[in-house]
C-alpha cells in the first residue's frame, strides 16, 4: 500500500478550530504518537479512526490539556496549548473513555456540580441542569447515583456534563465504544445537533461506520502515525475494489453475457459475473448497453464501492474479516 | 473573576462535592471511627485495672480514662486521614478528575475541597469520639473555655498536618488497597506514641522511638489542655511537627498532583 496522504485542500492553520503539527508522545520506551499533524475546520465533525492502542485516545488527552506532549505544537480555538491551556479549557468540552462521571453522587448533582464549575449563578445553573437532563432523557433518573446508570445512561449523562459550559470545541472519545444500537444512534443525533450550532467535534471511533455517518474529515491513525487524510468518500476512491456484479439464474443468459463482456471475472458455479469499475452512470450505462446489444438480461445487478472497512483494513493491514 | 475568589469558588464546590460524598457513603467514615471507640472500651473496660496501676501513682480506672482519652482522640485524627489517602486514590482513579483537569477551574482546588472536607470529617469524628468517652465518665480537670478552644485548634492543626500527608498517599498510590497501606502509619504511630502509657513506663531502648514521633507531643499538649498536666516543650514542639508536616505534605502533594496524569 503506497503512502496514501493525499493533498486534499487543507483548513488554514490560524482559522482551524484544531491545528495539531508535529505532535509527538512515548511513555517510556513506547512511541504512542510519532509526528502527527491534524487540522480541523470550525462547525465540521472530524474522525481519527484506528484500530485499539494506535494512539487515539493519547492525541484526544493532549488535544484537551490532560497530558503536554514531548513534542509539537498545538491550537485549539485559536489559543496555544503551551501558552495558554487554560484559555482552551474554557473553550472545550471532553467526554469519553477517560473523562467521565462521578458514580457517587446522582445525576443531577453531576449537572450542578459542573454548573458550578462553570461559574453559572445558581438559578441559571439549575435551568441549565434541567434542561440538558431533560434533553438526554435522563429527567426521571435525576435524582439516582450515577453509578447504577446503565452505559448507554453514563454516556448521555457524560456529553449532557460537556455542554453545561457550551464548549465551542468537544473531543468525544470512543463516544459509542459498548453501547447498543439504539443509544448508538441517540449519540449520532446528539453529534448532528451539535454541528448544526456550529460546534466543532473532534471523535475518535474504531468503528469506520460511526467515521461515514458523522465525519466531513477522516484522519485514519496508525502506529502512531496518520496514514491517510481526507473525506470519506475520497478515502474509498483511493482503494480500488469497486465492481458491478451480475448474477444469472439460467445458464444460456450467463453464457451469452460472459460472452459480450469479455473482460468479467466468471464464477461458473454461481452463475455471476464481476467487472471491475467504478460503479458511476457512465460505467454502468455502457455495461447495460453491452447487455442489451447481446439481447441478455442479468437477474441481479449489484454495484459495490469500497467502503471505509476497505480502506481501514488495507491502511492498517489488517486481515479482512 | 480574580484568580483568588475563583480558588476560593472552586474548593467550595470541591468541598460540596466531597461531603456529599461522605454523607451519601458515611461506611467508610464510620469504619475509621470504629477502631479509637474499641480501643478506648477495650483499654478502659478491659485491661482498665492492670493499665491504670502501669500510669502509676495509685490511680484508678477513672483517673486511666481521663489518661486515655486524649490519647485516643489524636487517634481518631489520625484514622481519618486513612480514609483522606482512600478516598483520593479512589478519586484520581475516576474520570471525573480527568474531566476537572480539562476544565478552566482552579486546579489546586481538587486537593483543597479533599483537605478541607477531611478535616470538617475530623471535626464530626472528634466530636462523636469524645461524646463517647464523657458518656463513660470522661470529664476534663479544670479547663477553660480558651483551653477546650486550644485543644480543638490543636487537633484541627494535627489533622491538617496528617491529612496534607494523606493526600499525598493517596496520589501515589494506583488503588484503594496500597493507599490505605500506605497510610498504615497513621494508625500505628499513635499505638507506639504516650497514648496508652507514659514513655516513662516504656523499655529504655523503646523510649526515644515513642518519645519522637509526632503523636506523643500533641498527646501530651492535649492532656495539659484538658487535664491540666505539665505541658513544657511539648507545645511548641506539637506546633513545629504539625507546621513541618503540613508544608511537607503540601508540598508533595502539589508537587505530585502537577505531573501528568498517565
Amino acid at each position: 500500500m503506497p503512502s496514501s496522504v493525499m493533498p486534499t485542500p487543507k483548513v488554514e492553520t490560524a482559522t482551524a478550530a484544531i491545528a495539531a503539527t508535529g505532535l509527538r508522545k512515548a511513555y517510556g520506551d513506547k512511541t504512542v504518537l510519532d509526528g502527527v499533524d491534524l487540522t480541523v475546520a470550525p462547525g465540521t465533525v472530524f474522525a481519527l479512526l484506528g484500530p485499539n492502542g494506535a494512539g487515539k485516545t493519547t492525541a484526544v488527552k493532549i488535544l484537551s490539556t490532560l497530558v503536554s506532549p514531548d513534542a509539537g505544537t498545538v491550537r485549539v480555538a485559536g489559543h496555544d496549548l503551551a501558552a495558554r491551556p487554560q484559555a482552551i479549557r474554557a473553550a472545550i468540552g471532553v467526554t469519553g473513555q477517560f473523562s467521565a462521571v462521578d458514580g457517587l453522587i446522582t445525576g443531577e448533582e453531576n449537572m450542578l456540580l459542573m454548573a458550578d464549575l462553570h461559574h453559572l449563578p445558581r438559578p441559571e445553573g439549575r435551568r441549565v441542569a434541567a434542561g440538558l437532563l431533560a434533553r438526554f432523557d435522563l429527567t426521571d433518573a435525576a435524582r439516582k447515583p450515577a453509578a447504577t446508570y446503565s452505559g448507554g445512561m453514563k454516556r448521555r449523562l457524560d456529553i449532557a456534563m460537556t455542554l453545561v459550559g457550551g464548549p465551542r470545541v468537544i473531543f468525544l472519545d470512543e463516544p459509542t465504544t459498548g453501547l447498543d444500537p439504539r443509544s448508538r444512534h441517540t449519540m449520532w443525533q446528539v453529534v448532528r445537533d451539535l454541528v448544526t450550532d456550529g460546534v466543532t467535534v473532534f471523535l475518535t471511533t474504531q468503528y469506520l461506520e460511526e467515521a461515514d455517518e458523522l465525519a466531513d474529515r477522516v484522519a485514519v491513525l496508525n502506529g502512531g502515525r496518520i496514514v491517510a487524510e481526507g473525506t470519506p468518500d475520497q478515502l474509498k476512491r483511493q482503494i480500488p475494489g469497486g465492481h458491478v456484479r451480475l448474477r444469472f439464474t439460467r445458464p444460456d443468459a450467463y453464457r451469452a453475457a460472459a460472452g459480450a463482456l469479455p473482460g468479467s471475472a466468471r464464477d461458473d458455479e454461481a452463475l455471476t459475473l464481476r467487472i471491475a469499475g467504478d460503479g458511476g452512470q457512465r460505467d454502468l450505462r455502457a455495461l447495460l448497453d453491452r447487455l442489451d446489444a447481446a439481447g441478455v438480461e442479468a437477474d441481479e445487478l449489484t454495484v459495490h464501492t469500497p467502503d471505509l472497512d476497505d480502506v481501514f483494513f488495507a491502511l492498517t493491514q489488517e486481515t479482512p474479516r | 473573576m480574580s484568580s483568588f475568589s475563583l480558588a476560593v469558588r472552586d474548593s467550595r464546590t470541591m468541598l460540596r462535592r466531597n461531603l456529599l460524598h461522605a454523607r451519601r457513603y458515611p461506611s467508610l467514615t464510620l469504619n475509621l471511627l470504629l477502631t479509637p471507640v474499641m480501643m478506648l472500651l477495650l483499654f478502659v473496660y478491659v485491661f482498665g485495672d492492670v493499665m491504670s496501676a502501669g500510669i502509676g501513682g495509685g490511680a484508678d480506672r477513672s483517673a486511666y480514662i481521663a489518661y486515655l482519652v486524649p490519647g485516643i482522640l489524636m487517634m481518631t485524627v489520625g484514622g481519618t486521614a486513612v480514609g483522606t489517602a482512600v478516598s483520593v486514590s479512589n478519586d484520581m482513579t475516576e474520570g471525573i478528575v480527568a474531566r476537572f483537569r480539562t476544565m478552566a477551574i482552579h486546579r489546586p482546588s481538587i486537593l483543597l475541597g479533599h483537605v478541607a472536607g477531611s478535616v470538617l470529617q475530623c471535626v464530626m469524628s472528634v466530636l462523636l469520639v469524645g461524646a463517647v468517652a464523657v458518656a463513660i465518665g470522661f470529664r476534663s480537670t479544670g479547663a477553660t473555655a480558651v483551653e477546650w478552644l486550644a485543644a480543638l485548634g490543636l487537633m484541627v492543626l494535627v489533622s491538617l498536618a496528617l491529612t496534607w500527608l494523606a493526600v499525598g498517599m493517596g496520589l501515589v498510590s494506583p488503588n484503594a488497597e496500597t493507599a490505605s497501606n500506605n497510610a498504615l502509619p497513621l494508625v500505628v504511630l499513635p499505638l507506639i506514641s504516650s497514648a496508652f502509657v507514659p514513655v516513662e513506663s516504656m523499655p529504655g531502648w523503646f523510649r526515644p522511638i515513642a518519645a519522637h514521633q509526632p503523636f506523643t507531643p500533641a498527646i501530651e499538649t492535649l492532656r495539659g489542655l484538658l487535664l491540666g498536666t505539665e505541658i513544657g516543650s511539648n507545645g511548641w514542639l506539637s506546633l513545629a511537627w504539625c507546621l513541618g508536616l503540613s508544608a511537607l505534605g503540601y508540598l508533595w502533594a502539589a508537587r505530585t498532583f502537577r505531573k501528568d496524569p498517565r
